[in-house]
Order: structure tokens, then C-alpha cells, then sequence
């Protein structure tokens, strides 16, 4: 939890999950629908606006989106070195075929990452899960027992991990850990599955014990609002999608990926 | 306490008449023929043996036993006068696991949990959790997170979340089972506290008397046959049922404690440490120094939660690399092969240092009792014909041979324990290596523990042992090795 702690305070924290999730994904969307570099392009540029204008804290914002940086670039390389050729060839050697097609490929790729990781990473470090439950249940009206029992149930996931390294261990001392690491790895996670099943039981029945599924109607503590300002939010996320549409088709650089 | 919201409810009564409960799909009822009668206020020590019902009885009280699908009842049972599942929120319920028992990833919120389920108005739920979280004295923030909590805060934590529902009556089931004496007492003190703001009745299940005798003023016993065995005042009760419930595995007040076990002979140095430091991937850096493991005797290794007795345990069982330092394992130990016991081979491991896991659940592997005592010798490369026999005397001495075709993860706590040491065992390791090894068992299962690891000492196995139990440390006449947390560390087990 540390890890998004210093981003919980910034501006973009006390809006709406509901809203964040909305403008996340309306971006995400859109921009996958095609592959090239004018709409990935101005939907980045005028993403990094945004976070100035937001006075994102800078280091902290890039050393959460790092992972994205490198999978764009990555992702950028591979295309560049096998991604379809065309046009004036610059380097070739064996599978690796270095062109103007591949090179506008790469660069249209590498865009894409950026322009709809940045924000969906920003966004969700944000989020807190609970507040991401009270928000769906109260804002979206999704059914509170589905709600709550999937956020109940995602807090026991931090137990599988020490599970998991348990059972690593357990099993070397019981002298089967050098062989058939397939099959050893496949009744060590049976064991995890029933020990997660044990365990979500006796969750459920400690949430049934305080009155969770009983036939009152539940009341919210903490009251989930959604503002004009997150109005504004998911307003934006639709202008920034629809902006980049705009300029990609009027220059006629738009490529639907699929038809 | 002027302006606090004061807790308003009135005690419940508990009526059961004839009652019984069979869970689905099973043969045997898990309560049956239950007459009891609570009155508003009372406080009662629920005690029992092994399956006599006495879970079975709180979540009945509790309404969490859910409908038709879910078992059969018989009988009636009664809580102010209704059926506990039309009274949610009159019952509160406080279960044995930690873990399990949090919801929700900050303090507040899930005290407020129950709050919400039961449809108090928002404007009254804040107030509640605040006086909630004072009646069991637990000063932390509203946002502090629940994963930072120790064991025995999260139980109070949990206490809380109930308190704040206003209920009538406090059931408490093994509520201090998986927690260190401290943690014990910081629970037991907690429920003293919620009694006295809010006069509700109590039941509470739990093995160790003692803890609890202070604060009960009638003690319920259950039959396994069905019905009630003993009622009434505790010191009645415990003097004329004393030998069912040492039967039961109850630990007794004021019972004679058990002698200590000098060790027969000192013998050598099995597995020596210099300038140890150990630690688990990515956890914290537990600095040991020196450390001697010897044949022939037992060595403890106590300290606070997250002073490092697990790691080190698991380090000195051959399963965790030290991060600086050297643990060499004596010629003796190591039997023809390397120095450090990290590079053996597991199935070189298993016949020279034995590790028995806190949970036993992490340890088994196989589908049947007998097949799971047959792992390890196998894997060894010790000749079917040999384990056949050992396997035979092991199940005996620990009391396991009824249940050899039974599925390990259907044994009973005390049954899964046993088990657990007996997969250790089997393949005669020279070194053994345990983890809270008397944790949370009752006073017959402690017996036979203490009983079988004095006699492997004597039979000139080393024994470590992580442990919080000063009762075991004082038997095994165990050398104690204190850990203190370099930091302060919260909630790490």
C-alpha cells in the first residue's frame, strides 16, 4: 500500500473511481480500435498537458508509469525489428527486416502504450478498493453482496503468496522437491486452491456473523458521490479520445485494426 | 464518557429446548437433544471435547448456520424469544482465526461493516465505531490499515466490529486459540472491557479455563453423546467433572503442573551457526550470531511476534539460505555430503533434519494418512518393506492407526498436529525442526506431544523448537535462545 501512498494525496485521489474507471477506459478503447501514430500522438500530448496543468507530482508519476515506459519501448523495438515490411528497406538480416513500414509500425506502437497506459496507470494508482466498492455499488447501483464479497474476497489474495513460499518450503522438507516439478507444482496449487476455499468460507461466515446478507436494507458509511468535478473527469476522458479520432481521420492517418 | 454514544441494548436470552443440528451430508449430529436456558447477562465458559458441538451451538445462536440447504435442525432454539436468523445483529460472533475475520483494509470501515449490513443510519455509524473501538481499547486511527495489526489487535478488532451492532450477546469461539500470551491477555482484557459498557451476555468457547475464569460466572460442559454434561458455578462444575474434562483435553485450573524432563545425556554438536543472519525473501533481516544445535537435547527459540523464531526455524531446517554467515552441519548430520544444509538435495534433506510447519496443512501431500507417512521414506530411498514397519509403529505411538485410510485434511486440529510430527519422524532424522509445535492444542494432544518429543531427545534427536509455550520450554528442560526484533515490527507472525 506504501507504493501509492504519496499518489492518494494528489488532486486526482478524491475523484470519483467510478468516473477515473469511465475516462480510463473510454481512452483505452477508442485508441485500440486503430493502429496509428496521429491519434496515439495527440492523445499523449495532450494527456502530459493535463498532468502539468494537474501538477502531478512528476518523479513519483514516473516512477509509477516506468513499467510502461519500458514495455513501449520494448514493444517499439520488436516492431521495428519483425513488424510487417514495407517501403525502402534499411537493414536486413535473416528475420530482422528494418523498413519504412516497420519503422512507422514501431513508432505507432510504442504511442499507443504510452497513450492509454499513462492514464489507466495514473488513474488506478489512485484508486482505492474500497472506495472502487462503495462507488460501484452506490454510483453504478451493481449488487452490494457481489460487490463487497469479491472486495472481501481480493484482500485474501495477499494471503497466497505466503501460502504459496509455505508450501515451497514444506514440501523440499518432506523430500519431494527435486522431482516432477510439474506434477509437485500441480498438487501444490491443489493445496492452495483448497486451503483458499477453507479460508474464504470461514471469511464468509465471519461476514455473515456481522449481519452481512441479512434481510435489512444496508446503509452506507461512507456516502460515494459522484460531483460535477467527476463529471468533468469522464468528460475530458471523452474529449481526449475524441480529439485524437478527430485529427487522426481529418489527416487521414486513421486504420481501423479489424476490417 | 460524557456526549459518547453510550451502548444501549439490553442482554439477550438464549432458550433451547430439545435442540439438535446435523450439518449436510453428515451421518452424525453434531448437536443433539440440547436443553439449556440463558439468562439475560449471564456469562458462560462453553466447554466440550473435540466435536462435541459446542461451534455448532454458537453459530446456531449466531444464525450463521444458514437454511435447509445447509444441514437439518431439530428442536427448538431461541434467542430473546425468536428464531436467531429473524434477529440479526441481537448475536454477535467472534471466530478463532484472525486472518479470516478482517474484511475490510482499514480499522474504521470494518468496524462499520456490520453497522452498514444491519442498516443503522449513517449519521449513527461513526459514533458507534468510535465507541466500539474504545470499549476494546484499540487507539489506533479510523484509516489505520488492518493488515498492520497484530494477531491479538485483529481479534479485537473484531470484537469491535461486533460491538458496534449493539448486540445482546457476545459469543466468542477459541478467540485467543491462535495467539501469544500476550495477545491472550490483551483479548481476554478487551471482552472484560465490552462487558462492562455494555452488561450483554457471553458464551465463550475455549480450552484454556484459566484465562477465562475471572470474567465467567457459570460453566456449560456438553456431552459428545448429546445434551449437557455438567452446569454451574465453575469451581462445582470443575471439581465434580474433572476427570471428563481432563478427558475432553480441557485445560483444568490449578491442576498440577508437569514434571520437568531432564535430557538423559548431552551429546554433540549436530548443526553449528556463526555469525548468522537469516531472512526471508524480501522480509526483514533477523541477526542470530552463534547458534549450536545439540544431539541429545532441545532448544527453544522464543521472542515476540516478529522477532524472527519461524525464520530462523526455517533456516536452521535446511530450507532457507543465510543471508550472511555460516551454518555448518556436523559429519555426523550431513552424512557424506556438503557442509550447508540449503544445498542438500530435498530427498537428502528429509532423512537428516525433520521440519514440522506451523500449520500442518502446509505439510500434506498425500490423500491418505498412511500414503502421507509414506512420502518421506520413499523419497528417500528406504526400502518399502522397511517403512512398512515403521510406518505401523509410528501410527500406533501417536495414536493415528484408526484413521490410516482417512484424508489428512479431514483430522481434527489435534489429529492434523500428530500427523504432522509423525510425517516428520518417520524417516528417523537426526535433527528435528518445529514450529509452534503445541500451538492452540488442547491439554491431551499437549501431553502426547511433550511426552513423544522427550523421548525423541532421549532417544539422542536434537529438537528445535519456535514456541511461545514457557510450559514446553520447561518440560523438554529446553536451552532458550531469545530473539528480539532488531525493529519493531507489527503484524508480522
Amino acid at each position: 500500500m506504501t507504493f501509492t501512498q504519496p499518489l492518494r494525496s494528489t488532486r486526482l485521489a478524491s475523484v470519483n473511481p467510478v468516473a477515473k474507471l469511465g475516462a480510463a477506459s473510454t481512452i483505452a478503447i477508442v485508441l485500440l480500435a486503430s493502429i496509428d501514430q496521429v491519434s496515439a500522438g495527440v492523445a499523449l500530448v495532450v494527456e502530459c498537458l493535463l498532468l502539468g496543468f494537474l501538477r502531478f507530482p512528476l518523479g513519483a508519476a514516473l516512477l509509477r508509469v516506468s513499467p510502461i515506459l519500458v514495455a513501449a519501448v520494448l514493444a517499439g523495438l520488436t516492431t521495428l525489428l519483425y513488424g510487417q515490411s514495407s517501403g525502402r528497406v534499411y537493414a536486413h538480416w535473416w528475420l530482422v527486416e528494418v523498413s519504412d513500414g516497420s519503422i512507422r509500425l514501431a513508432i505507432a506502437t510504442a504511442l499507443r502504450i504510452l497513450a492509454v497506459g499513462i492514464p489507466a496507470v495514473l488513474l488506478f494508482l489512485t484508486v482505492d478498493p474500497t472506495d472502487l466498492a462503495d462507488s460501484l455499488a452506490q454510483v453504478l447501483r451493481l449488487p452490494a453482496r457481489f460487490v463487497l464479497g469479491a472486495l472481501a474476497a481480493f484482500r485474501l489474495l495477499g494471503l497466497f503468496a505466503e501460502d504459496w513460499r509455505a508450501l515451497g518450503y514444506a514440501r523440499r522438507a518432506r523430500g519431494i522437491a527435486g522431482r516432477g516439478a510439474v506434477r509437485r507444482s500441480l498438487g501444490q496449487a491443489f493445496t492452495l486452491f483448497v486451503l483458499s476455499i477453507r479460508r474464504a468460507s470461514s471469511l464468509a461466515t465471519a461476514m455473515e456473523a456481522r449481519g452481512f446478507g441479512s434481510s435489512a436494507r444496508r446503509t452506507w458509511a461512507r456516502p460515494s458521490r459522484f460531483t460535477a468535478r467527476d463529471w468533468l473527469v469522464l468528460g475530458i476522458g471523452v474529449l481526449v479520445a475524441a480529439l485524437a479520432v478527430a485529427v487522426s481521420v481529418l489527416t487521414g492517418s486513421w486504420r481501423f485494426v479489424i476490417g | 464518557m460524557t456526549g459518547r454514544t453510550r451502548f444501549q441494548q439490553r442482554p439477550a436470552g438464549i432458550h433451547a429446548a430439545g435442540w439438535g443440528w446435523r450439518h449436510a451430508g453428515r451421518a452424525a449430529w453434531a448437536v443433539r437433544g440440547l436443553d439449556l436456558d440463558v439468562q439475560p447477562g449471564e456469562r458462560i465458559l462453553l466447554l466440550g471435547g473435540s466435536g462435541s458441538g459446542k461451534s455448532t451451538l454458537l453459530g446456531g445462536i449466531a444464525g450463521v448456520l444458514g437454511g435447509d440447504d445447509d444441514g437439518e435442525s431439530e428442536g427448538r432454539l431461541l434467542l430473546d424469544g425468536e428464531a436467531p436468523s429473524a434477529v440479526r445483529g441481537r448475536a454477535g460472533l467472534v471466530l478463532q482465526d484472525p486472518e479470516t475475520q478482517t474484511v475490510l483494509a482499514r480499522v474504521g470501515d470494518d468496524v462499520a461493516f456490520a453497522c452498514e449490513n444491519i442498516g443503522v443510519p449513517r449519521e449513527q455509524i461513526w459514533p458507534r465505531v468510535r465507541a466500539a473501538l474504545d470499549a476494546v481499547r484499540l487507539d489506533v486511527d479510523l484509516s489505520h490499515a488492518t493488515s498492520a495489526l497484530s494477531g491479538g489487535q485483529k481479534q479485537r478488532l473484531a470484537l469491535a466490529g461486533i460491538l458496534a451492532m449493539q448486540p445482546g450477546v457476545l459469543l466468542l469461539d477459541e478467540p485467543t486459540a491462535n495467539l501469544d500470551p500476550d495477545g491472550v491477555v490483551e483479548v481476554r482484557d478487551a471482552v472484560a472491557s465490552a462487558l462492562e459498557a455494555t452488561g450483554a451476555t457471553l458464551i465463550v468457547v475455549e480450552h484454556r479455563v484459566d484465562v477465562w475464569l475471572e470474567l465467567v460466572d457459570r460453566v456449560v460442559v456438553l456431552d459428545g453423546a448429546g445434551g449437557v454434561l455438567a452446569d454451574g458455578a465453575p469451581d462445582r462444575v470443575f471439581d465434580d467433572s474433572a476427570r471428563e474434562l481432563r478427558a475432553a483435553g480441557v485445560w483444568l485450573p490449578h491442576r498440577s503442573a508437569p514434571a520437568r524432563r531432564e535430557p538423559t545425556a548431552q551429546g554433540a554438536a549436530l548443526l553449528s551457526g556463526e555469525g548468522l543472519t537469516v531472512a526471508r525473501p524480501r522480509g526483514p533481516r533477523i541477526p542470530v550470531g552463534d547458534i549450536t544445535v545439540r544431539a541429545g537435547t532441545a532448544l527453544a527459540l522464543t521472542g515476540v511476534n516478529g522477532a524472527g523464531k519461524s525464520t530462523l526455524a526455517l533456516a536452521l531446517g535446511g530450507l532457507l539460505p543465510p543471508v550472511s554467515g555460516t551454518l555448518t552441519a556436523s559429519e555426523e548430520l550431513r552424512a557424506g555430503l556438503g557442509a550447508s544444509p540449503f544445498a542438500w538435495r530435498s530427498s537428502a534433506l528429509v532423512s537428516r533434519i525433520g521440519s514440522v510447519f506451523q500449520n500442518p496443512e502446509h505439510q500434506f501431500v498425500a490423500a491418505t494418512v498412511r500414503d502421507e507417512l509414506a512420502v518421506g521414506p520413499r523419497a528417500a530411498g528406504i526400502r518399502r518393506r522397511q517403512t512398512d514397519a515403521v510406518i505401523d509403529d509410528v501410527l500406533a505411538r501417536l495414536r493415528l492407526d484408526s484413521l490410516a485410510r482417512a484424508n489428512p485434511f479431514t483430522l481434527s486440529g489435534g489429529q492434523k498436529r500428530r500427523l504432522s510430527v509423525a510425517t516428520a519422524i518417520v524417516t528417523a532424522p537426526r535433527m528435528l525442526v518445529l514450529d509452534e509445535p503445541t500451538f492452540g492444542q488442547d491439554a491431551v494432544t499437549w501431553g502426547e506431544l511433550v511426552g513423544l518429543l522427550a523421548e525423541l531427545r532421549d532417544g539422542g534427536s536434537a529438537l528445535v523448537c519456535a514456541t511461545h509455550d514457557e510450559e514446553l520450554v520447561r518440560v523438554l528442560a529446553a536451552q532458550r535462545r531469545e530473539l528480539t526484533a532488531g525493529a519493531p515490527l507489527v503484524g508480522a507472525a
